[in-house]
């Protein structure tokens, strides 16, 4: 296909984004719900428990959840005006096919026959190109179900090796991290581990705003007693008020690390005893780090000496600590480096895996943990199991009842699958939960190779940016139309409930992914008839892997209030705290409580190097880029929330003061920020809560908007995930307002 | 039902990180359902993302309630201080003016003040407000005393406020720092006080 079936603006038109509000019913006092339904938020990896008030299958409202123990009835503005993103003016209720001649490029075209088309499609381009030159992008906003359907769509149904999924973008480099380091990966400790700690380290993670409930968590350990130290270029919300704020360069984050390790030595601020009994690779690692003098780490992260070592003597000292990390660390070319250097410090204070020693990633996406876990990512089988290890092959198979020697091989990350459109190998794609015209970087090269597909069907529930680009769209299932489980950010498999039933022509996402199966005539494997049923499959298949969940049922999640993998049996409570004393892991079989042979940890020499485009004459500035509370990724659902649009309506570009008078800009100016790859025309807003070096933009947006356009594809050699965190650009002052200004709504 | 005695709400600045989270969630409560009723606001985002809720504070002798002509503001035994009512308001703003917190709104459209009511429908059922609910960073909270208290080792809870010559007393708390003393600080005193203008400027700029 080439280009859009038409301009932007009649898309728009047609299908949106536009922003609902509360009206009718869901405005009406003493309106009394048929029901309220106990599930969680739709949006990131907190997942908030939530109480949906529904009325004529339409949610009208909420209720907090006081009950449910991580948020207590706690939620963010998103979870408060979630529920508008049902009954929606913009819900697709038909299948779509391209159509240039219709008013928004797209016309209804019945669910079956759309569903003949895609399956004509896919076997055409399998018999034309072989299996991998059809591709499948999948996402960690979806159940634990689905995900797992999704990987076994691929490598049983399809036998493509090419799906990978948006927490690329998200979870990888932590993921990474986490498996060189402790053998698994998933965040060691419940948040309550953090209540009554020493010290809370925070390091490029935006907590009260991608994170909200967590800073409840924060708040309450400084009311103990807890010192709070954050690492981050701005002064977050969560970083106002904090104890010592370390205004790190954007990508010098293992300087910093190795850092505090080098004066953790040197004042012999060391757990001998655990490093001894519970590690290995200290030496070299030791070794390493005498370089990272405080001068040293002073000159490469921009950080005062003083407060490098305020933080290493508190951090050193201390009997209890949970550190937290999230994107801002692990968005780098040398993001699992990054990560590691983290963990460094961690193990060599020997605490974790014991009451108030923590540690953990924040997950981004609503189930960035499960979804990460069971046979969506591109070298991933269920379990957390490995596609290249033939043991992991061989159970999968099993439980599949396919030929071992059919599934595929691993296949590639999901920049890579864009290249490979690029190159020729991949001619299709189906994609689900991912809008890449958004969330990957460069992206005008990702609409350009989104319109070299031969054939493109996206599933989703509005027409998404990238979507646009289809040649059909199936319309599937909001969050609250289906069941099924996901698993939070402290690793507790928690259930989504379903509250109403699906639309129009729309499906359980679940159910079309099966009809597609169905029409391609290979349907075994493909007739489950409830996300129960899928449940009941994976956790067979998981059992005996890392990820464990046989011993998880759905009836177990709901008297438990959620249930911490592993949970290799049913009489198993669950496991809320990994690494403690004396547990066991299918690894170590009891040698000890890492996930590795001789059950220790291990310490990683982390290098630093400079990022993949530092600054330079030309273009003298670091662009970073993150999120604002009232959006969520993309901006699919959030971007059509009236409320939530209003309260931070467009992208600004965020620059210090010092900075804003060399250049000329006032606040509220309209300003230009130029990359290599592209520019983008926003306002200026003035604050003198970010580093003079570095400027800000929220990356929610679509189109002129989309801070993506001008962001780096270099990605980490590891864990793949692009390096959103640091590119050059410069920034000038516009000769006057873009022509969007006039043309687009904040939120489109 | 009368909001029970023993529960009580607390505003704690310090905790606040701007989110807006009650203020989405205050257009959710029954009594007004699209409209919120409280103001969050950034004190100077070109500086600090410091950011302060505000909710009202039902005042023991409500001045809004004083100042209105029309006898329209009335406090329910249980000291929770009510929006207008409706019959009488004549949409004058004189309680949008006089209110030392500036808490009431003018809904212009249907010429009537409203204000904060302690999410009456909830909390006369011994529901927590939908903002001390919803809030993730604990700024807004409500409970017993002892139950708040025993969480908050660092702050200490105040209901006298003044302005100028008026104290007045709430029943609603603000936490402050357990360690520092209230400042009174305001232009009278400057005047009054030989040459404590300076003082007063220069006890603002200390810290």
């Amino acid at each position: 296909m080439a280009t859009l079936p038409r301009n932007e603006q009649d898309i728009i038109a047609q299908f949106g984004p536009q922003r609902a509000y509360a009206h009718g019913e869901r405005l009406e006092t003493d309106v009394v719900p048929d029901r309220l339904v106990k599930t969680h938020c739709c949006f990131c990896g907190q997942q908030c428990g939530i109480q949906l008030k529904v009325k004529d299958n339409t949610v009208i409202g909420f209720e907090p959840w006081y009950d449910f123990p991580f948020n207590k009835g706690m939620l963010c503005p998103k979870g408060v005006k979630r529920y508008l993103q049902g009954a929606h003016p913009d819900r697709l209720l038909t299948a779509l096919q391209r159509d240039p001649a219709s008013p928004g490029g797209f016309q209804p075209l019945a669910y079956t026959a759309a569903i003949e088309r895609v399956a004509a499609e896919i076997e055409r381009i399998q018999h034309e190109y072989g299996n991998n030159a059809f591709s499948i992008i999948s996402g960690a906003s979806l159940t634990t179900e689905k995900t797992y359907l999704m990987g076994k769509f691929a490598h049983m149904c399809l036998k493509t090796s090419h799906i990978d999924y948006n927490g690329r973008l998200c979870m990888v480099s932590a993921g990474a991290a986490n498996k060189k380091a402790f053998g698994v990966d998933r965040s060691a400790n419940p948040w309550q581990d953090m209540l009554h700690t020493d010290v809370v380290w925070i390091s490029g993670a935006n907590v009260a705003e991608c994170a909200p409930i967590t800073t409840s968590y924060v708040w309450q350990a400084r009311e103990n007693g807890a010192k709070i130290i954050v690492v981050d270029p701005r002064i977050t919300p969560i970083a106002r008020t904090c104890d010592l704020f370390l205004p790190i360069k954007p990508g010098r984050d293992i300087a910093l690390f190795n850092g505090i390790l080098h004066l953790m030595i040197k004042n012999d601020w060391l757990d001998h005893d655990f490093i001894e009994r519970s590690t290995v690779g200290f030496d070299a690692l030791a070794a390493h780090v005498q370089e990272w003098t405080p001068k040293r780490t002073a000159e490469v992260t921009g950080i005062a000496q003083r407060g490098i070592e305020q933080a290493a003597e508190w951090w050193g000292q201390a009997k209890t600590s949970f550190l937290m990390h999230a994107r801002g660390i692990e968005h780098h070319t040398h993001g699992v480096q990054n990560v590691l250097g983290a963990i460094n410090m961690v193990l060599a204070s020997g605490r974790i895996g014991r009451p108030n020693c923590g540690y953990g990633t924040i997950t981004g996406q609503a189930n960035g943990q499960g979804g990460r876990e069971h046979g969506q990512k591109c070298d991933q089988l269920p379990g957390a199991r490995d596609l290249a290890n033939p043991e992991h092959r061989a159970h999968i198979a099993d439980v599949w009842g396919m030929d071992v020697a059919a599934m595929p091989q691993p296949g590639v990350d999901a920049y890579e699958l864009f290249r490979k459109i690029e190159s020729g190998e991949i001619r299709g794609m189906l994609s689900i939960c991912f809008n890449p015209k958004v969330s990957l970087p460069d992206s005008d090269f990702i609409a350009r190779m989104l319109d070299k597909l031969e054939f493109y069907v996206a599933i989703d529930f509005f027409l998404n940016d990238s979507a646009r680009h289809a040649d059909i769209v199936l319309p599937g299932s909001l969050q609250e139309e289906d069941e099924g489980t996901v698993t939070q950010v402290e690793g507790r498999v928690i259930k989504i409930n379903r509250a109403l039933d699906c639309p129009g022509e729309a499906r359980q996402d679940w159910r079309i992914i099966q009809d597609i199966a169905k029409q391609l005539g290979r349907e075994r494997g493909f007739t489950f008839t409830s996300p129960r049923e899928i449940f009941d499959e994976l956790r067979r298949a998981s059992q005996g892997g890392i990820a464990d969940y046989s011993g998880i049922t759905y009836e177990k999640i709901e008297q438990q209030g959620g249930v911490f993998w592993p949970c290799p049996s049913v009489e198993h409570p669950g496991t809320p705290r990994l690494f403690e004393p004396g547990s066991w892991n299918p690894v170590a079989k009891g040698a000890g409580p890492f996930y590795f042979p001789d059950g220790k940890a291990r310490f990683n020499v982390a290098p630093y190097t400079p990022p993949a485009e530092d600054v330079d004459a030309e273009y003298p500035l670091i662009l970073t880029t993150g999120r604002v509370i009232s959006q969520f990724l993309s901006g699919t659902q959030t971007r059509r929330i009236g409320p939530l649009v209003d309260q931070y309506p467009v992208p600004r570009i965020e620059l210090h003061p010092q900075l804003a008078t060399q250049l000329g800009i006032g606040d509220n100016d309209w300003i230009t920020a130029e990359s290599r790859r592209g520019a983008i025309t926003l306002r200026a807003q003035v604050v003198r809560t970010i580093r003079p070096d570095t400027v800000f933009v929220p990356y929610h947006w679509a189109g002129r908007k989309s801070i993506n356009r001008l962001t780096i594809a270099a990605q980490d050699p590891i864990s793949k995930i692009p390096e959103y965190k640091v590119c050059a650009v410069r920034v000038f002052k516009a000769a006057g307002p873009p022509a969007y200004a006039d043309e687009l709504e904040p939120q489109q | 039902m009368p909001v029970p005695e023993q529960y009580e709400f607390f505003i704690d600045p310090s905790r606040c990180i701007g989110c807006q989270a009650c203020v989405q969630a205050c257009s959710e409560c029954d009594t007004h359902k699209g409209q919120s009723m409280i103001h969050l606001e950034y004190v100077n985002r070109a500086y600090t993302t410091q950011t302060v809720p505000v909710v009202c504070m039902h005042c023991d002798s409500p001045t809004c309630a004083e100042v209105c002509p029309a006898d329209a503001i009335k406090k329910t035994g249980d000291g929770v201080v009510q929006t207008a009512r409706k019959p009488r308001c004549i949409a004058c703003n004189n309680c949008v003016l006089a209110c030392p917190f500036g808490v009431p709104k003018m809904n212009t459209g249907a010429e009537l003040m409203m204000k904060c009511d302690m999410c009456y429908d909830r909390t006369s059922e011994g529901k927590k407000p939908m903002c001390a609910s919803v809030c993730p960073s604990g700024a807004l909270a409500y409970g017993t005393r002892a139950e708040i208290m025993a969480q908050r080792q660092r702050s200490r809870p105040t209901n006298q406020f003044q302005f100028g010559r008026q104290t007045i007393s709430t029943k609603v708390n603000m936490l402050l720092p357990r360690e520092q003393h209230s400042e009174y600080v305001d232009v009278l005193s400057a005047m009054e006080d030989q040459g404590s203008g300076q003082d007063i400027f220069l006890m603002l700029h200390q810290d």
